[in-house]
């Protein structure tokens, strides 16, 4: 339909009106965010049902979402994008936002993730929140992130989608927080919030530039008008929006707050790692694509970061011996791929969505496993005090085992078909970023090999007093849900299904031949993958794993569980110079500033301190006084007057 | 007509006036002073308004007169107060109000 040349972009088709199952679109938004408003405002009236209604409105959200994606199946493939305009949010002279609401088959995809795998872990809370004295405060933040995320994939221009942006930044800040008694935790979410600050301005500058360059932030008024915009005028908004997702994203170099992130309650993490927050940015470089075909410079940026963010992932997750933090470092590594499939243009936008849905359900199955064992093992997260939990959690082991079979790329999983694509892309595209995509995956073999050796099988190296049991069905439930969906995900490829599904809006692009046959691309790639399952086999599954982690370790396994020195990077060259600036500027503040405004007071106070010894109550001097004025006055009447 | 004669008087009686206003303590005295002084300008003005042939100086005595009664009801009031509380009418003793 669309296919691209250089500096081309790609029109979006004229939106159809809402009507129909359509006119309910606005319903997805609203209804976790009445169920926010309704926890939040309703305060502890709402204690002993808010958990349910909380749980009810995102499934009711994802009850639409799917009745609306399967009318938007029986549709023809142009007529597949729905505008909903609610009404006039700002209207100044020519600047006219509206709140619109476009529901097209990228957003449809995400509301199905957002919703469905949302819901399921609203369910699983429900468990493992059981015994939190603030349940219903969590479920209302859990919808308010909700609510922000669809209304991010779904507003039709960029302005509201930061507004849910911003929400999301919100909610994200609010969860992770959630414990606020816990200092860490209280830390965490201030580090999360200050980093996506950073991301926030590349967005807020971007859509300035909108405002500027087209004088709309709409998607479809600036992919119409982009090709009026000169190729470095795309390049700096690409960039931009490039750090915005970034900042979302957790990619390097703004990744430091992710690891931090797993002080909020595990369900949170899952949410922010499958279905919300982390997604967020892979969807705006995607929706975006009309900036990035025009800007190659700034797509090459995308590809370097998201190599960067590959390996630097992957590196975390093979050091750290918290479970959580090994799976964030993970996420970061995945979110990798998809940034790599985003940048690689119009061939990789719809692989980038497809292992974005298959990371979200088996990214969300495996966090939620591991709250599954937390809860079990007494909320310890080290990975040493774990060993041989399959016996004593046998489902939370099996649907945890679909999700690792998942993410390494077993065949036939579903993490393998769509890891498999973007590694084929980009070896097709350039055979150095192709092969970093290969490294990253024997890696991601290694990692999660270690981790699950670690957990679930080796020796009990339990604490006192630590009994594991399986987590009650309301949390085994999702897991198998989740577990299942890990495992078919790959059906959405059948057929090149995804990317004809994607084409109205991420274009076609002319199939290109990999430099090698495409199975032996995979047939390498699970090789590659089978040597890191190996050596992780070799070098935790023979031995016994000591329960204290060893100090003397090599270079790389330290830098590994400082997080490759991120924070010590971001002090160094952010951190520590602000501060220095800010003490800086407190002192000039005081010495400076402060001397010049209190300066002026000072001198006419001590000039007063001699003027008023003229006010001695004598009235006769006073008398003189007025003599003298008078005698000036009528002398300068005469002087003037002469002249 | 000439008015010389008359405006000289009025500078002569000012002058007094100025001078007692300066020199005096007794606050009557310096209030007379006072007197002395506004019927001074009062002679000028009934002499200028002579000169000119209009009754815009006139007026403007009448004015000065009204003003003068005015201001002796008050300031014989605030003298008598001031006499009964400190049992003095010396200007140079009622000299609290000062820095």
């Amino acid at each position: 339909m669309y296919a691209l040349q250089g500096g081309e972009s790609i029109p979006v088709v004229d939106p159809s009106s809402a009507d129909g199952v359509f006119a309910l679109l606005w319903l997805v938004v609203a209804l976790p965010l009445a169920g926010a408003a309704i926890l939040l405002v309703g305060g502890k009236y709402t204690d002993r049902w808010g958990h349910l209604l909380g749980t009810l409105l995102p499934i009711g959200s994802f009850v639409i979402s799917l009745v609306m994606f399967i009318s938007v199946l029986g549709r023809d493939d142009s007529d597949r994008q729905v505008m909903q305009h609610l009404y006039t949010w700002i209207e100044a002279g020519h600047l006219n936002v509206g709140m619109d609401l476009l529901y097209d088959p990228l957003s449809a995809l995400f509301l199905l993730l957002i919703t469905g795998v949302g819901s399921l872990i609203h369910i699983y809370s429900i468990g493992y929140m059981a015994h939190d004295p603030r349940r219903r405060r969590f479920f209302g933040y859990l919808n308010l992130f909700v609510a922000a995320m669809l209304m991010l994939v779904l507003s039709e221009n960029y302005l509201g989608l930061f507004l849910g942006w911003e929400g999301v930044g919100l909610a994200s800040y609010l969860l992770i927080g959630f414990w606020q008694h816990k200092p860490s935790a209280a830390a965490a979410a201030k580090k999360a919030f200050v980093i996506n600050r950073v991301g926030d301005m590349g967005l807020s500058l971007a859509i300035m530039m909108f405002f500027v360059l087209f004088g709309s932030t709409s998607f479809s008024v600036i992919s119409s008008a982009a090709g009026n915009a000169s190729e470095t005028q795309m390049t700096v908004l690409g960039l931009l929006l490039l750090l915005a997702a970034c900042g979302k994203s957790a990619q390097f170099p703004l990744q430091a707050w992710l690891l931090d992130a797993m002080e909020g309650p595990t369900p949170v993490s899952a949410l922010i790692h499958a279905a919300t927050m982390v997604t967020a940015g892979v969807y705006l470089i995607v929706r975006s694509n009309f900036v990035f075909e025009l800007a190659p410079n700034a797509q090459t940026v995308v590809i370097v970061i998201a190599g960067i963010s590959i390996l630097w992932g992957a590196w975390i997750g093979c050091a750290k011996d918290d479970i959580k933090k090994a799976l964030a470092g993970s996420t970061m590594s995945q979110i990798g791929y998809m940034m790599l499939g985003a940048g690689l243009g119009v061939a990789g936008y719809a692989f980038a969505i497809f292992h974005l849905l298959t990371h979200g359900f088996f990214k969300a199955n495996m966090f939620l496993g591991a709250g599954s064992v937390m809860h079990g093992m007494d909320d310890d997260v080290d990975m040493r005090h774990y060993g041989a939990i399959r016996k004593a959690m046998p489902i939370t082991f099996l649907t945890f085992a679909m999700g690792y079979l998942a993410i390494i790329g077993f065949p036939g999983f579903s993490g393998f078909w769509s890891k498999d694509k973007i590694i084929e892309v980009a070896l097709t595209q350039n055979i150095v970023v192709g092969l970093v995509a290969l490294l990253g995956a024997g890696v991601t073999g290694f990692y999660m090999t270690r981790l699950m050796l670690m957990t679930f099988f080796t020796e009990k190296r339990w604490s006192k007093g630590v009994h594991p049991h399986e987590s009650p069905a309301v949390m085994t439930g999702p897991l198998v849900v989740l577990a299942a969906l890990s495992v078919l995900g790959g059906i959405m490829l059948a057929g090149e299904w995804i990317v004809d599904f994607l084409q109205p809006v991420t274009g076609v692009s002319e199939h290109e031949d990999p430099p090698i046959p495409v199975l032996a691309v995979s047939a390498i790639a699970v090789v590659v993958v089978a040597i890191g399952v190996a050596v992780a086999w070799f070098v935790f599954g023979r031995h016994a794993v000591p329960r204290e982690a060893p100090r003397d370790v090599s270079f790389v396994t330290r830098a590994g569980r400082e997080e490759v020195y991120g924070n010590q990077i971001n002090d160094t060259l952010v951190v520590n110079p602000s501060r220095h600036l800010t003490s800086g500027l407190l002192v000039t503040d005081k010495r400076v500033v402060d001397g010049v405004l209190t300066g002026g007071p000072v001198a006419i106070g001590a000039i007063a301190t001699i003027a008023r010894r003229a006010q001695n109550g004598f009235v006769r001097s006073y008398a003189l006084s007025l003599l003298g004025g008078a005698l000036i006055v009528v002398l300068a009447l005469l002087a003037v007057n002469l002249t | 007509m000439n008015i010389t004669a008359y405006v000289v008087l009025s500078g002569i009686l000012f002058t007094i006036g100025c001078v007692g206003v300066l020199t005096r303590r007794n606050a009557i005295v310096v209030f007379m002073c006072i007197e002395l002084m506004l019927n001074a300008t009062n002679l000028a003005l009934v002499a200028f308004a002579k000169q000119h042939g209009n009754l815009d100086g006139q007026i403007a005595a009448f004015f000065v007169m009204v003003v003068a009664a005015a201001e002796v009801v008050v300031g014989l009031a605030i003298i008598m107060t001031i006499f009964r509380t400190r049992r003095s009418a010396s200007v140079d003793d009622a000299s609290l109000l000062k820095y």
